[in-house]
């Protein structure tokens, strides 16, 4: 009974939100840890950073990210969409390795591990529940079942 | 590997409370503006389907001119500068899946409840599979 089967489209679209959050994310933490560390004090210096190279790309692949999780948001549920994302941080340890040279212990890799067979889990079943929006087309899908 | 950043950029031991707090500030807001948002995104309905009847401009129009869009937008703003802040004091590899698996977790709770979706074994399971990752990331 998987309703709503996804169109090669649809897929395209969620592995654009996958790939583009990461990446810019990354692009974010490369330029932040650039920056000396910043205080609630000066608020300031967080709006300053925006406007540094690599902060400005991360932001704007997030922008890209953003387009595609809102069409992605308004044809599938959120607890569907998340999750199916969420193979972005196999990316994110791996640019968190190669890139920024961070160590990454056996037991980060488990969790990574982990989290991918939940998104396995999640991306088995159907994108979106069926609405009761009106009562009778709850009652109708009873009574195919 | 040799580093030759002065000692005032070498992050300091970050105490575990003000890790939390950190991670826990991305994490609420940046659930309730995905509940928002993707309620928003509901209320419009299907944005390829808007796209292909009246284009891109159409597309746009339909969700900036949804009041609930800028409610899942202020909060999603500001879960956006909390994760700036806290990438600022801790690893991209700890505070992005941190946050972003925590989120999953505290999401499928806000959905059931707020957005009524359908969340079946299969998706409790993926959250309590994540839940553990995130342990096993944090640790």
């Amino acid at each position: 009974m998987a309703h709503h089967r996804l169109s090669p489209r649809q897929y395209l679209i969620l592995g654009v939100v996958a790939v583009s959050a990461p990446l810019g994310d990354s692009c974010l933490s490369r330029g932040m840890a650039a920056m000396p560390p910043i205080s609630l004090e000066h608020p300031g210096s967080l709006i300053a950073a925006v406007f540094t190279p690599w902060i400005a790309l991360g932001i704007a692949l997030l922008i890209g990210f953003f387009a595609s999780y809102l069409t992605a948001l308004s044809w599938a549920d959120l607890t569907f969409v998340l999750p199916a994302t969420a193979f972005g941080y196999v990316i994110i340890a791996l640019l968190a390795r190669f890139w920024l040279q961070e160590a990454i212990s056996l037991e980060r890799w488990a969790g990574i591990l982990l989290i991918t067979l939940g998104v396995g889990f999640v991306a088995q079943g159907p994108s979106l529940t069926e609405h009761p929006a009106h009562e009778e087309t709850e009652a109708k899908e009873v009574e195919t079942r | 590997m040799t580093t030759s950043l002065p000692a005032s950029q070498i992050p300091a031991a970050i105490h575990p409370w003000f890790a939390a707090a950190m991670i826990a500030a991305v994490v609420l807001t940046s659930t309730t503006g995905e509940v928002l948002t993707a309620a928003a995104m509901k209320s419009i309905g299907d944005l390829d389907a808007i796209r292909a009847r009246s284009g891109l401009k159409g597309a746009i129009r339909a969700v900036v001119t949804c009041p609930l869009f800028y409610a899942g937008v202020f909060f999603l703003a500001l879960a956006f500068f909390s994760l700036l802040f806290a990438l600022n004091h801790l690893n991209l590899s700890l505070a992005g899946p941190a946050t972003a698996s925590l989120t999953l977790v505290t999401n499928a709770i806000a959905a059931k409840f707020f957005l009524k979706e359908n969340v079946d074994r299969r998706r409790w399971a993926s959250a309590v599979l994540v839940c553990v990752g995130v342990y096993l990331l944090a640790h």
